[in-house]
């Protein structure tokens, strides 16, 4: 923001001394790549692993108490609810990411 | 004559049903009519992040996903997971990958950011045309939902339901703009969603005793005492008729994956997914948008191939060995619009339905009346197959209400529903063609003095232009746009994708490489396309495809050349500008300290 005097780094926990706003924004960065690709391996295994590649092997157990073979069920429902958690997470997790490299917007 | 007055019933709250939805969405028109530029493209950027999700939910979902998706699912049985784990990952990559930094970016369009970033005329027309095509293959399918919804549920001619979804359409897409669009939008994800659960709901707790679909599609099947649960019945079932098992594999492991991959990178390319996300006010409502998006979208999703089981079930322990006289009333009612027809080769009286098609072509019947209690009689040619009974896709939902004995107005709403679903799609694809032509071609590119409210008013006419156009192509649909429709998502994966994606994570891509990476990957996949379906459709098999991928899947082929040829390409030439990778750094970050 054109004007505002850079805010210090709200968290005491921060990597010490990201001197320069450049350095800071560098940091962020790094950090957001790192939670997206956690977040995308998780996709990539539960979508293509479970639903895909090892579905024939995994259809070999069944989800206890119902019909669902395991297989089965990841390719058509459960997969499908963890591309919704895997979202609320990046949405939880990259605002407190803002608020820790003081690069939230306001209002 | 009990029963035609039961049908007229039927027509009587289908038109009242449908009439009202339509009533509600002129009236948001007018109440949100738009004066100025911003509000016309992005709705202003007032947007709240969980209207915003619902519109970008029934932005997204459309006529195929009502009507046709839980068919598709429950002929394909495991496979069809395909269309559910690639229309709703493709979410995630959106939410992660892009959504965040197009919206700081800001702007009006996608083309606008492949424009800006790749400082580039050039890539901003390549992105136009790319943005153009796919958004009129996709919505010709629409218009021709609308029509269809009509023609089957108020026996409308088709023609007549595409002109009546073309005035709608024009009402709140051209007087309203994105803000219209958005706020009819979200009345449209209500509608259709409601339209879709209930029957649902119904049918599961019919055939499984759960209230919840996603429940019942791993329970037990209960008409027969619940000891054997539904699926294993299903895979039951299938295997004596000849059928895969329900939820075993059909097809080869790297053509399902493929085709899935092409489905998400095409979600998360596609221009009238993306443009939502410019409509919310900050960075952050535009993560919260993408959660409530896909929330919003898996209720119908995870629903759908429950939908898909039930519906197959009912056909084979209702239908399949029964004689005309046994068979249930919904199919007798879908019959005589053609989504159900039989042909009795082995003359036993008994439909047996069997794996292949039981005549060439659709059905043809004759025009004579036949004799009442009597299975209309079919023209077509039967084929050597055992198999008697045509079934289309679409009536594993559209004939939903009529299984589960439904009150009348239930099947009024799955008609809104349906008619909700392509009327939202439609108008957000309408807006990505007038707002790429107005703003991208004629401001940014062969106008640039033109003032905003020119602007505006050429948007306006381009979004008539375009809904001229899209109805026209639903009432004569050329029969590539049937076929192309599918493909949209490849070539949205094989272009647009990889450019934004690039754009973003990749400081170091400059404009050579991003516009030859595009090229190459939209030609190489319209190519292969176009080779398979219309230059030799008869080498259209699985031993002839590239590593055995089909062309539903080949777009991810064509996104991983695109990939590489523009990291290779922008290698051997000069780096983008200082400016240019300023503006990265600008888009990564939500706020700028200093």
């Amino acid at each position: 923001m054109p004007g505002s005097d850079p805010p210090p780094p709200h968290d005491p926990g921060l990597p010490a001394g990201p001197s320069s706003n450049a350095e800071r924004h560098r940091l962020y960065w790094r950090q957001n790549l790192r939670l997206v690709a956690v977040l995308l391996t998780i996709w990539f295994g539960v979508s293509y692993g479970c639903g895909i590649l090892w579905v024939d092997w995994l259809d070999q157990f069944r989800i206890p108490g119902t019909g669902f073979k395991l297989g089965f069920w990841f390719a058509q429902q459960g997969s499908l609810y963890t591309f919704v958690l895997l979202i609320g997470v990046y949405v939880v997790l990259m605002n407190r990411l803002d608020r820790r490299y003081g690069v939230e917007e306001e209002g | 004559m009990d029963w035609i007055l039961a049908i007229s019933g039927v027509k009587l709250w289908t038109f009242i049903i449908v009439g009202l939805s339509f009533s509600l969405y002129i009236g948001i028109a007018v109440w949100s009519r738009t004066s100025s530029r911003s509000e016309f493209y992005v709705a202003g950027n007032h947007v709240h992040s969980v209207a915003n999700g619902m519109a970008t939910a029934a932005d997204w979902m459309s006529a195929a996903s009502f009507i046709s998706m839980a068919g598709l699912i429950s002929v394909l049985g495991r496979d069809g997971s395909y269309y559910l784990m690639g229309w709703t990952g493709g979410f995630v990559l959106l939410a992660l990958l892009l959504a965040p930094y197009l919206r700081k970016f800001g702007k009006f369009t996608v083309p606008d950011f492949v424009g800006a970033r790749y400082y580039s005329n050039s890539a901003r027309v390549v992105a136009v045309l790319c943005a153009v095509f796919v958004s009129f293959t996709y919505v010709a399918g629409q218009m021709r939902g609308v029509g269809l919804v009509f023609s089957r549920f108020l026996e409308i001619d088709v023609n007549w339901g595409v002109a009546v979804g073309m005035v709608i359409v024009f009402f709140y897409a051209v007087l309203g703009g994105m803000k219209g669009i958005t706020y009819t939008q979200v009345a449209q994800y209500c509608v259709l969603i409601f339209a879709y659960m209930a029957p649902a709901i119904f049918i599961s707790i019919m055939l499984t005793g759960n209230v919840l679909p996603q429940f019942g599609l791993g329970g037990a099947f209960t008409p027969e005492g619940g000891s054997v649960t539904l699926l294993d019945k299903l895979d039951g079932l299938n295997t004596e008729l000849g059928f895969a098992p329900y939820t075993s594999r059909v097809k080869g492991v790297a053509d399902v994956f493929c085709i899935t991959l092409a489905l998400m990178a095409g979600t998360a390319g596609l221009p009238h997914v993306i443009i939502r996300f410019y409509t919310v006010r900050r960075v952050r409502d535009a993560r919260a948008s993408a959660f409530w998006a896909l929330l919003f979208i898996a209720i119908l999703y995870t629903t759908a191939p429950a939908v898909a089981a039930f519906a197959r079930t009912n056909l084979l322990t209702t239908v399949q060995g029964k004689a005309y006289s046994e068979i249930p009333n919904w199919f007798l009612k879908w019959e005589q619009s053609g989504l159900v027809a039989w042909m009795d080769k082995n003359g036993d009286g008994r439909v047996d339905y069997h794996p292949g098609e039981p005549f060439l072509d659709k059905p043809a019947f004759d025009p004579t009346p036949p004799i009442p209690g009597q299975p209309r009689v079919l023209l077509n040619t039967p084929t050597a197959s055992p198999n008697e009974l045509y079934v289309d896709p679409d009536i594993m939902v559209l004939a939903n209400p009529e299984i589960a004995r439904l009150p009348n107005w239930v099947i009024g709403l799955v008609a809104a529903g349906g008619l909700a679903a392509a009327l939202s799609t439609a108008a957000g694809l309408l807006l990505v063609i007038s707002t790429s032509i107005a703003h991208d071609l004629l401001k940014q590119t062969l106008m640039p003095r033109m003032t905003e409210k020119g602007e505006l008013t050429a948007a306006r006419l381009a979004a008539s232009v375009a809904v001229v156009i899209a109805g026209v192509l639903g009432i004569y649909p050329p029969g590539w746009v049937a076929q192309v429709v599918a493909f949209a998502f490849g070539l949205a994966a094989s272009s647009f994708f990889p450019a934004i994606l690039l754009g973003i994570f990749y400081r170091r891509m400059n404009r050579e490489g991003a516009i030859s990476g595009m090229i190459t990957g939209i030609t190489f996949t319209a190519a292969y396309i176009c080779y398979f379906k219309f230059i030799n459709p008869a080498a259209n098999t699985a031993e002839h495809w590239l590593f055995g991928i089909s062309p539903e899947g080949i777009g991810s082929v064509g996104m991983a050349l695109n990939f590489v040829v523009a990291f290779v390409v922008s290698r051997f030439t000069a780096p983008p500008p200082p400016h240019i990778q300023q503006l990265v750094e600008h888009i990564r970050v939500p706020r700028e300290t200093g």
